[in-house]
């Protein structure tokens, strides 16, 4: 246990045992966003058009097809952190909070596993 | 709140102080976050989506968000998309120069009163010149 100064608790000893993880995991993928999202918009602006072959022929690409799925991981992993802060400032009855805690681990996960599907479809289908 | 209810008196909230850059950035990027995380990445997926489903998917996405070619409805969808593409570029921008003001923060340093206001202030520079600058890429060259 920790000796109940505020160092204590922020060495994950405090009441809820580990409340520095969703801090450090916000930031972590915060940084794997700063590196992410920049190579997505980057790759779009440089593209000489945006026709269905030359986009598709990209993703399809290893390197744009690893990005993409790990966009699905990292990017939904922060927005669902962020989203659950917001949703614990502003939402407050039981039931609010019981919807809150099945959308922000039910939502995010359904949609990262549909991008991930999609991205190896393109990557693999052929099509 | 575990208080009693009733008319308890609140502290202060956002109506009674003035407005600072420092305050305007820290909503600006839940907003930015919250806007980044439920329209960026529904219209990832769709995007994502459509182009994993074929070339008909695919021309669906891109006339309904931004070529318009059957007008009506069409027209108005494209409208909001190419509005939802340049504000989710502004977005990412503003929320991107927030996040690494954050990083700053978390390690203790900027909070003086003078740099904590003129870094807030650099951060929407930031964002509308880079969002002006991509688009700008983007659409002349």
């Amino acid at each position: 246990m920790g000796n109940g100064t505020s160092i204590g608790r922020v060495r994950g000893l405090g009441s809820s045992h580990h409340g520095t993880h969703h801090f450090l995991s916000s930031r972590l993928t915060a940084v794997g966003n700063l590196v992410l999202i920049p190579f997505l918009m980057v790759s779009l602006a440089l593209m000489p058009s945006h026709d269905y072959a030359t986009v598709h022929a990209w993703a399809a690409k290893p390197l744009p097809a690893t990005a993409l799925i790990l966009i699905m991981i990292n990017t939904f992993q922060h927005a669902r952190l962020g989203i659950q802060v917001m949703l614990e400032d502003y939402v407050h009855d039981d039931g609010g909070k019981i919807a809150a805690w099945l959308f922000v681990n039910f939502v995010p996960f359904a949609g990262a596993a549909f991008g991930i599907v999609s991205v190896v479809r393109i990557a693999l289908g052929g099509a | 709140m575990a208080q009693a209810p009733g008319k308890r008196p609140l502290s202060p909230h956002l109506e009674i102080w003035r407005w600072g850059p420092a305050m305007l950035v820290s909503i600006l990027h839940r907003i930015t976050g919250n806007g980044l995380a439920f329209a960026g990445l529904g219209l990832l997926l769709w995007w994502v989506g459509a182009l994993a489903g074929g070339p008909a998917s695919y021309q669906t996405f891109l006339d309904w968000v931004w070529l318009a070619p059957a007008g009506g409805l069409q027209s108005a969808t494209a409208l909001l998309g190419k509005i939802a593409l340049v504000g989710l570029t502004w977005a990412f921008f503003q929320h991107m120069a927030t996040g690494i003001r954050h990083f700053v923060l978390d390690i203790g340093a900027g909070y003086e009163l003078e740099a904590n206001a003129r870094w807030s202030s650099l951060t929407m520079l930031f964002s509308v010149a880079a969002t002006s600058l991509f688009w700008a890429y983007v659409l002349l060259h």
